[in-house]
């Protein structure tokens, strides 16, 4: 098992109390698998990405553990996470501009980082693999400026995974880019894991359909917790939780057209994280909803690898 | 009466001046020719760099054309009182439109002062009640209330409701749905798909293929500033012609079926016909273009 998380608690810091983000989520990813986590915003999927690599100031470590490989990582210490972070755990982050320094060319920037970490950058290494995500090597003279979007945001994936991490954390990495660009990276991180650079991915989208294409597994997250995770295939084909089932059937394909058939939306939205209701948080809005949901339901395996939160299936 | 071109635009060019001195010029449009008939939604497609937010501008009257014409209902664009009667545009970030010290229903408040001053107070808040309930919100809901106490979706279709409260023959929504959430998306695009009923017409404007197929008559998909093919929306999809609309259309991911390759294109329309410098009408309505992209140069023979 190349990562186990279970009983994960985090929680943000505000004037008005506790927003529990992550209310106690256990899941595992199996080396060379991508787990793809999907949900609507404000359901704990970026809270969760950031607290295996680093938690920002307002974010506190509430309770459970993540084991890497069988090492427990240090998450809710700042300093201890440095030495996983990189060679173990490794992001790419949703905006790649703000990843790279823009007064360095790509080269001498990768060098410098690289050297800060104690290691010796290896030119030749960073070109064939830079070649693997379709970029000439040319680009190591260039300014970030000088770089398109996608062609950025391969060069982030490509320094993320230097080091060949055994976790590779991307968090909305294709949300800014156009579809011919989201699927040339979404392909290029397929490569990186078939090729070994990677050993398995945490990718966090709020696109449906994109995790579809890459993820093995897909995990549906609502208000801090696990509703849905299953096989991907299973997952959209036949979903069990009802917000699983409704958030499928909201979502328009190409081809697909109003005059045909109207997609209805969920009404309603997430329960405040401030102090969440007690049961299941679907349950406002659930059609199947009944006083027995006033209970939390617990994850319950259904059929092999797919696990579902809820009391109605 | 309703015309039956509410939107037209004709050989519409812009370019902006660049460089310190203002020395080079970028051809953000270039030629583009497409209409909106009332009661139609049209969708632009278009990726990052396209312009199909700058000739949402230009409708709107937010920025000048450089050539070509704009004209709405038979009229010029002229930005003022009146033009805003009928014309209105909705963006990508409803959070932004807001003041956020005031409370969100001040955009009805705003359109009385302005267009209505001589609306009584009790007939005006049955208008907004009216309006707020035709884009499927509970006046209970959402009035009285601060935009941060708001959802995203909430608030785009206030601002919907806020252009129904005028006169409205045309609606330009830019992204408006690229912000929200998947479960509320879809309500947003209902909504617009039966303001049609009521005779508007709306120029949706989307990076996303999707949500343009699901909910336009027709469909214009633009590259670098110059439309590329255009037509009725199940012919430009179901029947894509131009190696780019081939291309992206091929990139977009499914639900329920793996990325596939974009198919050839086995001949070139625009060759066939000799149609230099525009578009070739492949089928009555569906138009397209072909030349000025590289990747058709292999296909001619």
């Amino acid at each position: 098992m190349s990562l186990t998380v279970t009983d994960l608690r985090v929680s943000y810091q505000t004037l008005r109390g506790e927003v529990r983000a992550l209310d106690g989520v256990s899941f595992t990813v199996a080396d060379g698998e991508i787990l793809g986590l999907a949900g609507e915003s404000g359901c704990g999927k970026t809270t969760l990405g950031k607290s295996l690599i680093r938690l920002d100031g307002r974010m506190r470590h509430a309770g459970g553990t993540v084991e890497l490989d069988g090492r427990e990582l240090p998450i809710a210490d700042d300093r201890a996470m440095n030495a996983f972070r990189f060679r173990e755990v490794s992001l790419v982050p949703q905006y790649s501009m703000s990843a790279l320094n823009p007064t360095r060319k790509i080269g001498r920037m990768v060098a410098e980082l690289l050297r800060s970490r104690g290691e010796t950058p290896d030119r030749a290494k960073l070109e064939s693999r830079l070649a693997q995500v379709g970029l000439p090597r040319e680009v190591l003279d260039r300014y970030p400026i000088e770089l398109s979007g996608g062609m950025r945001q391969r060069v982030v994936m490509v320094i993320s995974t230097l080091l060949d991490p055994s976790l590779l954390i991307a968090d909305e990495i294709t949300s800014a880019l156009d579809v011919s660009t989201q699927q040339a990276v979404a392909r290029a991180l397929l490569g990186f894991r078939d090729a070994g650079h990677v050993t398995s991915m945490v990718f966090i989208t709020h696109d449906l359909a994109l995790t579809a294409r890459i993820a093995d597994t897909i995990m549906v997250m609502y208000a801090g917790r696990l509703a849905e995770k299953a096989p991907a295939e299973v997952l959209v084909e036949q979903p069990r939780h009802p917000y699983t089932r409704l958030l499928v059937n909201a979502l328009p394909e190409v081809g697909a057209r109003h005059a045909g058939r109207r997609l209805t939306g969920i009404a309603g939205s997430p329960p405040s994280l401030l102090d969440p209701p007690p049961g299941c948080r679907f349950r406002e809005r659930c059609p199947l909803a009944d006083d027995g949901c006033a209970e939390q339901p617990p994850v319950t395996e259904v059929a092999p690898g797919h696990h579902v939160a809820c009391w109605k299936v | 009466m309703l015309t039956s071109d509410m939107l037209k635009l004709d050989n519409v060019t812009k370019t902006y001046r660049v460089g310190a001195l203002g020395g080079k010029a970028v051809t953000a449009v270039d030629r583009v020719s497409f209409d909106v008939r009332a009661g139609e939604v049209v969708s632009l497609i278009g990726e990052s760099g396209s312009g199909k937010s700058t000739i949402g501008r230009m409708i709107l009257g937010l920025t000048p054309v450089t050539g070509g014409s704009i004209t709405v209902a038979g009229a010029p664009v002229r930005p003022g009182r009146d033009y805003y009667r009928s014309v209105q545009g909705v963006f990508q970030d409803p959070f932004s439109c807001y003041n956020p010290v005031f409370k969100a229903d001040r955009v009805f408040r705003l359109i009385k002062e302005t267009y209505h001053p001589g609306v009584p107070e009790d007939e005006w808040a049955a208008r907004v009640r009216a309006a707020v309930r035709d884009v499927r919100l509970n006046p209970g809901e959402v009035l009285g209330k601060y935009p941060h106490q708001l959802s995203g979706g909430q608030l785009q279709r206030m601002l919907i409701a806020r252009a129904l409260l005028l006169d409205l023959k045309l609606l330009v929504a830019d992204e408006i749905t690229s912000m929200l959430d998947a479960s509320t998306r879809v309500d947003v695009l209902n909504l617009l798909a039966d303001l049609k009923a009521r005779g508007l017409a709306v120029l949706y404007v989307t990076h996303d293929l999707a949500l343009g197929t699901y909910l336009a008559e027709r469909t214009v998909v633009l590259w670098r500033g110059t439309v590329v093919e255009r037509g009725p929306t199940e012919q430009v999809f179901g029947d894509p012609l131009h190696p780019y609309t081939r291309r992206l259309l091929a990139a977009v991911p499914r639900l329920h079926a793996p990325w596939e390759d974009a198919p050839e294109v086995r001949s070139c329309l625009y060759h066939d016909t000799g149609a230099v410098g525009g578009l070739a009408e492949a089928t009555p309505g569906h138009f397209v273009a072909c030349a000025r992209l590289s990747d058709c140069q292999g296909d001619v023979s």
